[in-house]
């Protein structure tokens, strides 16, 4: 492929518009089917949710027309789609959950927006470096922190101070995938040359493996300290894809995978949980463990999809209140029992377009950082996406992260319409300096 | 870089396959073994309440046995038993604690709908998102002449069974006590549980019908088996017989006497049908003994009979015990039994619905057909799925034979001990039974009986229990035979 089919500052006007509405009718219409479906009417909340998506989905549209007219117009859709999906998913679960994911998505599309309006150009970004990667880092550590932090379901992720709780690794890791796309871009040609070598390997001066090292060691102390498995492998994962991609030196792939395999094999020796997670994900069938409690979550989502079986058992019409945590880490099993393997595999596919459109942003971008920037949150969504739905269907151990714009989860939601409206905004180029008329 | 972002596109789809693979296996290729899996009791009691389950019907194709209702709560649909107790060993019940019974449990796979014959029906449905449908069907149950048969009895320990001798089809099967399959079919468990262990805490034993599941002496009413075994080995029913007032049993000092120690009248020879009318039980010893074991047992066997309560082969639509006649080398070491056995004691045994098929063989003209519940099997739809033609199950008399017994069985109801279930204007054929079961225990009444005599439409059979007092033989006819024709009666003008 040139960079002649990959067009980059036409306004797309009428698909943008066009999908957005698609997308509105396809959310708004799975929240009215699962009303339907469990108790045989329109949901009486109809109303109120109904205008969050609508009023929000338009706000963006609107945004995108005026700050990044060029934007590519599927992006947004694509997970304008998965949000209302999700949304439908949780307000079958449960009602009261779904009054709080409505408010976060409308605190989210608020975030998209100003990041639209705020971030004009991304190479604003790239002037900032160090301060976005410490901010991120100190997000990153900071459930560590006494007194603010909080341990859920085994893993210290959490942050409350006062009334208001939240995962501050979730928008730290789009702060981190920013400081790595400056730094990387930074010190790529350094990072290139190769001195030594193991073998047919070619490695660059052990100085420039720091960084390499530094990343495995603050993966590791977030499996160590955290006790989270999922943000470890993802943040590793990321880090990894971006130097590769920023260097195209495959021995820091080779590397990478080693370290991982390493810090995954320390891992499983020192740690109880760990062990766990694997005996779990092997076992989590055998007739006799299938009764403990581990072994039996991760048997229940499998149940639940099975029962959904290619079409699903329809919205509202299912059981998915068997699987814990439906809303969270599970929420894939609950969208396979209801609407079946076409469900999960139009999901899946939504984000291969999502991802495929990031990295189709990042091939246009002319600059380095750009380029490097969409590369690392396509990569991050993508990765996030096989580290929970691989978990969930027992490709990989389940690590709890959340399903990208679908799981239940204020930080989740907010930091992903964040990273998507990046991503516009690098599809998109920088706004248009003067507001454009008519349209 | 360029490259990279492109290796990179391909390594990340390749990853999206990988998912899409794994969730196709799971959700399409491992979904049935993952239904089975133990640990998936509650999607699978949930995957069978979602079943509109079939109703079960009475022969009027009105009268609802058991039917399935929408429910309001986690599971879709509700069972429900309208008439209580009246059909409950018919239909049985449906529990997710403790399973299923009787029709529920034999026909379950048509109720369920999930019998092959129902595919091109459930597979609409499941293409149209509608709820799988179970099929209905319809039993031979007459529920005028069950609700009959419940009044009759009463509160009266036993059971009452009534059959329509020409088809085999069961039109009433009752038995006291009797339990309310409701509770035990709510989505209540500890409902179901409270009252699942009242049940079988009650010595009584409701669960277990006294029609077809229990075994009791049949008494005197397994005379017209020994009368028959008689006539078809040569002996008519004149042929003539010692009277004395006692018979001396072979290898022992016991004797047998007639009921209250009477001796039976007319005179010192006495004839077949005489002594089947006054049932006579040392006449009937003296026949036992002269037929033998081996002639015995192939005649009970013939009724339905089996060696052993394991090995009975009487095929029905829901459990049934058939009666018990033991096989002929029991008797080699022990030849007073042969004569006890011929007057329905020692190890025989038998229970309402066995004593029906030998009435109704008799009333057939000597042709036993097999028992039959179940006439039909109708879709969600309407559309007939299988029918069930009646079938003969032995020959076990010639049709003359057959007749000269129905006659001598009017002669007992006419001017013997049966004469509690004479019905003005019709010819009623009966045997009364009161069979002894325990020291010092008032013994069973039984009645066995069908009509019209000249053109059989119902034969009936009747146990009270501990209903008979030990006096007079007739006491038995006394209690049950009015029983038998109210039932009679409820078939013959139904």
């Amino acid at each position: 492929m040139s960079q002649a089919v990959l067009p980059r500052g036409r306004p797309r006007r009428g698909a943008q518009v066009a999908l957005t509405i698609l997308a509105l009718v396809i959310a708004v219409g799975a929240y009215i089917l699962v009303g339907l479906g469990r108790r045989g009417n329109v949901p009486v909340t109809l109303a109120l949710y109904g205008s969050i998506f609508a009023v929000g989905y338009a706000a963006a549209a609107l945004v995108i027309r005026r700050f990044a007219p060029a934007a590519d117009p599927v992006l947004f859709p694509t997970a304008a789609v998965l949000t209302g999906l999700g949304f439908a998913m949780i307000f079958r679960l449960s009602g009261g959950l779904a009054a709080e994911q409505a408010t976060w998505v409308a605190v989210g599309i608020t975030a998209f927006c100003l990041t639209l309006v705020l971030v004009r150009d991304h190479r604003q970004l790239d002037a900032y470096t160090y301060t976005i990667g410490l901010i991120g880092i100190v997000l990153l550590l900071l459930p560590i922190v006494p007194g603010i932090g909080r341990t859920i379901n085994g893993a210290r992720l959490w942050v409350r101070i006062g009334p208001i709780g939240f995962q501050p690794s979730e928008i730290g890791k789009v702060l981190i995938v920013v400081f790595l796309a400056s730094y990387l871009n930074q010190k790529r040609e350094l990072l290139r040359v190769a001195t030594g070598g193991i073998g047919p390997l070619r490695l660059p001066p052990a100085k420039h493996l720091m960084p390499v090292l530094l990343a495995w060691g603050a993966s590791l102390a977030v499996l160590f300290i955290q006790r989270d498995l999922g943000a470890s492998l993802l943040y590793f994962g990321i880090f990894v894809v971006m130097l590769w991609v920023a260097t195209g030196r495959i021995a820091y792939l080779l590397i990478g995978l080693l370290l991982f395999a390493a810090g995954a094999a320390i891992g499983y020796a020192i740690f109880d949980h760990v062990q766990l997670r694997v005996d779990v994900w092997l076992r989590a069938l055998d007739p006799d463990k299938v009764f403990d409690l581990g072994y039996g979550q991760l048997a229940q989502a499998q149940f639940g999809m099975a029962t959904g079986g290619l079409v699903g058992v329809g919205l509202g019409r299912g059981s998915p209140g068997l699987i814990p945590f439906a809303s969270t880490d599970f929420i894939f099993a609950a969208i396979g029992e209801e609407l079946g393997l076409l469900g999960t595999v139009g999901v899946l596919l939504l984000y291969v377009v999502l991802v495929g459109k990031g990295l189709r942003a990042a091939l246009a971008c002319p600059d380095g950082f750009g380029r490097l920037l969409a590369t690392g949150l396509s990569a991050a969504v993508a990765l996030q996406t096989f580290v929970i739905v691989g978990g969930v269907t027992r490709v990989i151990p389940l690590t709890g992260v959340t399903l990208p714009f679908v799981s239940y989860g204020g930080s989740s939601l907010v930091s992903n319409f964040v990273l998507l409206a990046l991503l516009v905004r690098i599809s998109a180029g920088p706004a248009p300096t003067r507001p454009r008329r008519g349209g | 870089m360029e490259r990279q972002v492109r290796q990179l596109a391909v390594a990340l789809l390749v990853l999206f396959v990988v998912l899409i693979a794994q969730v196709s296996y799971v959700q399409v290729f491992a979904a049935e073994r993952l239904a089975e899996n133990p640990a998936n009791a509650k999607r699978q009691l949930i995957a069978e309440y979602e079943v509109a389950r079939g109703s079960i019907l009475a022969a009027d194709r009105r009268t609802v046995l058991a039917a399935s209702r929408r429910s309001a709560g986690d599971l879709r649909f509700l069972r429900r038993y309208t008439a209580g107790p009246l059909y409950a060993h018919l239909t049985g019940y449906y529990s997710f604690v403790f399973g299923r019974s009787e029709l529920e449990q034999a026909y379950n796979d048509f109720l369920a709908g999930t019998a092959p014959q129902l595919l091109p029906q459930t597979f609409a449905d499941m293409v149209l998102g509608r709820p799988r449908r179970g099929a209905s069907i319809v039993t031979t149950i007459d529920p005028v002449v069950q609700r009959a048969a419940q009044v009759a009895l009463g509160d009266l320990p036993g059971g009452v069974v009534a059959i329509d001798p020409r088809t085999g089809n069961v039109l009433a099967l009752v038995a006291n006590p009797s339990f309310d399959p409701n509770p035990l079919s709510s989505h209540d468990p500890e409902e179901i549980r409270t009252t699942w262990e009242a049940l079988n805490a009650d010595p009584e034993k409701p669960l277990v019908s006294r029609a077809s599941d229990e075994l009791y002496p049949p008494g005197s009413t397994f005379k017209i088996v020994v009368a028959a075994a008689a006539l078809e080995n040569g002996y008519g029913p004149d042929s003539t017989w010692p009277n004395p007032s006692e018979l001396d049993l072979p290898d022992t000092v016991e004797t047998l006497e007639n009921f209250g120690g009477a001796t039976c009248s007319g005179g010192s020879q006495i004839t077949l049908a005489d002594a089947l009318r006054q049932s006579c039980n040392v006449v009937f010893g003296e026949i036992g003994l002269t037929l033998g074991p081996a002639a015995l047992a192939e005649q009970a066997w013939a009724f339905g009979f089996a060696p052993t309560a394991m090995t009975g082969d009487v095929d029905f639509d829901i459990p049934f015990q058939e009666g018990i006649f033991p096989d002929p080398t029991y008797f080699v070491t022990r030849r007073p039994a042969v004569a006890l056995s011929a007057i329905g004691q020692d190890n025989v045994a038998a229970n309402p619905m066995q004593m029906g098929l030998v009435a109704a063989a008799i009333a057939n003209g000597g042709v036993l057909m097999r028992p039959r519940l179940v006439t039909e099997v109708r879709g969600a739809d309407g559309r007939v799925i299988e029918t069930y033609e009646p079938e003969a199950y032995s020959r076990p008399m010639s049709p003359e034979n057959a007749a000269l017994l129905a006659a001598m069985m009017v002669d007992v109801v006419q001017n013997g001990t049966g004469a509690a279930a004479q019905i003005p204007g019709v010819s009623v054929a009966g045997k009364t039974g009161t069979a002894q079961h325990g020291e010092g225990q008032a013994p069973h009444a039984w009645f066995v009986s069908f009509a019209p005599a000249e053109n059989p439409q119902v034969a009936v059979a009747v146990i009270v229990l501990d209903g008979g007092s030990l006096g007079s033989d007739a006491t038995g006819g006394q209690v049950a035979a009015p029983i038998a024709k109210a039932v009679m009666e409820a078939a013959l003008n139904g």
